[in-house]
């Protein structure tokens, strides 16, 4: 109470005055920008380019022969032909898995931001802490925990839930599983992030406005936590589109994701079909982003 | 008898979602509870998707399995340097960031965010296209991994630390100022230490993200192995336990690191 | 003008076409205990943050004695602030927040002068503690520690008092006051309370809308307003339209609505043509009509009480005169004076010392809303 009671004199005292920070003016900027600007240009914008010019090389080159730059675009109507269907894929796959994290992720970081009292900081660490094991050992402690002689299946097997025969590693559930399993942190930082900086009194104010519990989370926290949520559904959302080692260690081939195909092409040297593949995939993943941007309203990303 | 059930049910609706919240919880930490108890599994058969017996062998012997700790090697050594110089420089840019007038802000705003919107395999496979081109095929390696790891960690520091730095409160370097302290001294006194948390976790983010990589690093790595390479080398051939060995021991090293410092940062404050 | 006095010449500062503070000249004497007091957004902060040096002026000087400190940077300037908001570190103790100054001076014996400085504000067992274990208002006399120890020549204090309940806010006034006078540091007290800058201050400067109104002693303000702000702003005043007549050396004779008012010649700040005629409603006695009253009273005749509310030391009556206008009166309840009940047929009479006059062309609500808000 006294800690609210403090804020609340803090809080008064706020004036709009001299809270912009700061800007100077001059080269020091740039200077300070040059570096990291540079390594980025070299390092991304370079090969997003050359990626670009990659995928209309002649498909007929290879490593050894080198490519010939030919304005194939060929390329891409080939590479959406063959791959259309994982392509597909990957976009279903990525969005369950998002909403997914969504629904266990916007609770966690709700839960963290404003219930868990003294506890705030030990949660936060364990939302990280799995983050260290790495990726891959998890992924492939999935397996364990998904496979046939599993906890997991012998209790819906004996639940009825699941047939006599069903599995569950190497499904499509499996591989959702999974990519929801690794980006859940991505989605809940940035959630966690924003909700902390919603001043709890608001949420009092609008109670004390006749808001409901459930209208006042519709109506203040959720709009308030929505750039979190913009940038942890991006966060999250794109990351799992391009995986494949979901898809590689929980799935079959049925389930094989764009991710899969590219690096095999890239694996095979096919480097021209790749790189179509890639821009691809980039381009549609930026007109989805813009257009969710553009709906959630969001001005800032993160 | 009704009042106790309302008791109950106000309880619980009061505590639903953080009941939920340790659910998930829960969720996140299974897969590591499995990897620690792996790591004291003596498999009885090359491929194995079950605990069999129970030994010591496998922290005994970490390094049994051929370029294991190799590998972890090159991943330690990336990812110490990958953060420090990604830290460096993408702290640099968050101060010019925020506290800087240039022109073409936002544009370097979205320049910052592309490439964590950007899925790993685009980012990988381009970079391989550009080293390709540049005729670099054959030095694919240790350094080409380094490039591409602050590349993809430059980003994620950037935000973060603008993140902080755009929280702090401009009054506080004034209240210095007005307080005898000179550009330098509001600096090193109060800029810096206000904002080192964020680029603390910044670096721990980027040395976690470097350390993890693999769609990035397997594009790029030539003959080089990195830790999450050997990993999935090893998936395919049949999995030596060690692996959960060495996840267990990240795992527990940074839990450590992050509740050291928590307990440490508790200690110092009196409490009330 | 004196050893070291603050002297603000023409200073003027714009936020892109937003005139904050406009062409303002100030004196603060040396030593002085200065309140600055305003509306809320009339430019009083962005004033002491130029004097800071926290912002530059846009165009005019500022100079402390003989040195011009219009562009030295704050942490040149003989000059600490309490700043608004306290802004203290959060990263650092309370014994380290408050030593910081004098880290940076290079001063010897830092611990035993912050000790006796917490002390001094009551916090003598807080200095191990981080900010956010103080409640408010104890962090705000920390953030008053924090200036005064660093013995400026003058101190800024930026509603410092703000966020203090009652009694420590008496306290904390009474101690500010006793403080000022021991060192005899300049301060340049920034306050929305107009007693606390009535008690505590030797010199007021009312500032509304980026200019200083009327500055001078808390008595010189509140019985010779120069606006119909000040008149308002300080206390409550009834404004009348009139219009003079007639002068002699000392006096002005006025007409209101046929009713024939004096006022001295030295509390007029219009002196011809339409003029707003003014009195402090505790100035106002109530009679019964037709009354006989003091020879040479000012008197307007029937009017009607139309509202009585009694707030214990004071009966505080509305009564609508002729031509609809109602002014207020402040009757002491001495038990001497007769009370009234609404409905009652009054005349209003007060001695023709306590009336000033006002320009007509000024807005005879200025400075009211504060009232309503508070
Ligand atoms: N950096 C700025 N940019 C734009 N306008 C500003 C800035 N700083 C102050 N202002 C404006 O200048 C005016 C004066 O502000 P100032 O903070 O001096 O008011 P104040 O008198 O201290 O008010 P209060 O009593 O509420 O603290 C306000 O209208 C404010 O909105
Ligand atoms: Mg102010």
């Amino acid at each position: 109470m006294s800690v609210s009671a403090a804020h609340l004199g803090g809080g008064e005292q706020q004036q709009a005055a001299a809270v912009e920070p700061p800007q100077k003016r001059g080269v020091t900027g740039y200077i300070l920008l040059l570096p990291g600007a540079l390594w980025l240009t070299i390092f991304f914008l370079v090969p997003t380019i050359t990626l670009v010019s990659t995928s209309l090389y002649d498909p007929a080159g290879s490593v050894e022969t080198g490519y010939s730059m030919t304005w194939h675009w060929q390329n891409y109507v080939d590479g959406i032909r063959d791959y259309g269907v994982q392509f597909g894929r990957s976009l279903v796959y990525a969005l369950l898995a998002t909403v997914a994290c969504i629904l266990l992720g916007y609770p966690l970081a709700y839960a963290i931001a404003f219930k868990s009292g003294r506890w705030k900081n030990l949660m936060l660490v364990l939302v990280i802490a799995p983050f260290f094991t790495s990726f891959l050992v998890r992924t492939l402690s999935w397996q364990l925990l998904l496979g046939d002689n599993g906890f997991l299946v012998e209790t819906l097997k004996t639940l009825q839930l699941l047939g006599p025969d069903g599995h569950l590693l190497a499904t499509p559930f499996a591989v959702v599983t999974g990519l929801t399993y690794n980006f859940l942190p991505f989605m809940v930082l940035p959630l966690y992030a924003s909700l902390e900086k919603i001043d709890p009194r608001l949420v009092e104010a609008g109670h004390d406005l006749y808001a409901s519990p459930f209208t006042a989370f519709r109506k203040i926290t959720l709009p308030l936590s929505m750039p979190g949520l913009v940038a942890g559904t991006l966060l999250t959302f794109i990351p799992a589109a391009g995986d494949y080692i979901n898809a590689e260690l929980l799935g079959t081939p049925t389930t094989r994701m764009i991710g899969n195909e590219i690096q095999d092409l890239f694996g095979a040297g096919a480097y021209p079909v790749a790189a179509a593949l890639s821009v691809t995939l980039m381009a549609v993943i930026v007109a989805m982003v813009f257009l969710y941007v553009r709906r959630a309203g969001t001005e800032e990303l993160v | 008898m009704s009042t106790l059930a309302y008791r109950g049910r106000r309880w619980f609706s009061d505590h639903v979602v953080l009941i939920y919240a340790i659910l998930v919880l829960l969720y996140m930490f299974t897969p590591v509870f499995v990897v620690i108890l792996m790591s004291f599994n003596e498999p009885a058969a090359r491929q194995t998707y079950q605990f069999d017996a129970f030994t010591w062998n496998n922290w005994t012997n970490i390094c049994a399995p051929f370029q294991l700790c190799d590998s972890v090697a090159v991943s330690l050594k990336v990812g110490l340097l990958a953060t420090l110089v990604a830290t460096l420089l993408g702290t640099l840019m968050a101060f010019a960031m925020v506290r800087h007038r240039f022109r073409g802000r936002s544009a370097a705003n979205v320049f910052v965010f592309l490439p964590m919107a950007s899925p790993e395999i685009v980012l990988g496979s381009s970079l391989l296209a550009l080293f390709v081109n540049a005729g670099f095929a054959g030095v694919l390696g240790f350094w080409t991994i380094f490039l591409a790891h602050v590349m993809f960690c430059l980003s994620f520091v950037v935000v973060t630390v603008k993140a902080r730095l755009s929280g702090l409160d401009p009054r506080l370097e004034q209240a210095a100022m007005d307080l005898y302290a000179n550009e330098w001294q509001t600096f090193w006194r109060v800029t810096f230490p206000l904002v080192f948390p964020g680029i603390l976790s910044a670096a721990l983010l980027s040395f976690s993200l470097s350390f993890d990589d693999f769609i990035i690093t397997n594009l790029n790595s030539g003959q080089t192995v990195t830790f999450p390479m050997f990993v999935w080398g090893a998936a395919q051939r049949g999995i030596p336990p060690q692996i959960n060995v060495i996840g267990t021991i990240m795992f527990l090293v940074a839990l450590a690191l992050v509740l050291g410092g928590e307990l440490g940062r508790r200690r110092r404050q009196i409490v009330r | 003008m004196a050893g070291s006095d603050l002297v603000l010449t023409g200073v003027t500062k714009r936020f892109g076409a937003f005139t904050a503070v406009d062409d303002l000249d100030l004196t603060v004497p040396q030593g002085s205990f200065f309140a600055l007091l305003g509306p809320s957004g009339c430019g009083k902060t962005t004033t002491l943050r130029m004097v800071a040096g926290l912002e530059e002026p846009t165009a005019g000087s500022i100079r402390l004695g003989a040195d011009d400190i219009t562009t030295l940077r704050p942490y040149r300037r003989p000059v600490n602030t309490v700043f608004q908001s306290y802004a203290l570190f959060p990263h650092l103790t309370i014994f380290e927040n408050v030593a910081f100054g004098l880290r940076r001076t290079g001063a010897k014996k830092v611990k035993p002068q912050v000790e006796e400085m917490l002390e001094l504000v009551e916090l003598g067992q807080y200095g191990g503690r981080k900010p956010t274990q103080l409640s408010g208002g104890q962090q705000q006399r920390v953030a008053l520690a924090r200036a005064l120890i660093n013995r400026p020549q003058v101190l800024l204090l930026d509603e410092p008092l703000g966020a203090l309940d009652l009694k420590l806010r008496r306290q904390m006034q009474i101690e500010l006051k006793r403080i000022q006078t021991d060192v005899g540091i300049t301060f340049v007290h920034v306050t929305h309370d107009q007693e606390e800058a009535m008690t505590m201050a030797d010199t007021i400067a009312v500032m509304n809308s980026g200019v200083i109104e009327q500055m001078g002693s808390p008595a010189e303000l509140y019985e010779h307003p120069s606006t119909t702000f000040v008149s308002n702003f300080l206390g409550q005043s009834n404004l009348v339209a009139a219009t003079v007549v007639e002068k002699d050396e000392d006096h002005l004779l006025l007409d209101v609505e046929g009713s024939r008012l004096v006022a001295p010649l030295a509390r007029a700040a219009a002196l011809t043509g339409r003029v707003w005629v003014g009195v402090r409603p505790e100035k106002v006695f109530l009679a019964h009509t037709g009354s006989e009253t003091d020879d040479g009273s000012n008197v307007l005749r029937g009017a009607v009480v139309t509202d009585v509310s009694f707030v214990g030391v004071s009966t505080q009556y509305l009564a609508r005169l002729p031509w609809g206008q109602e002014l207020m009166v402040f009757e002491q309840n001495t038990g001497a004076r007769l009370s009234f009940r609404t409905g009652d047929q009054v005349d209003l009479h007060w001695m023709p010392a306590h009336t000033f006059l006002l320009d007509a062309a000024q807005d005879a609500t200025a400075g009211v809303e504060r009232e309503v808000a508070e």
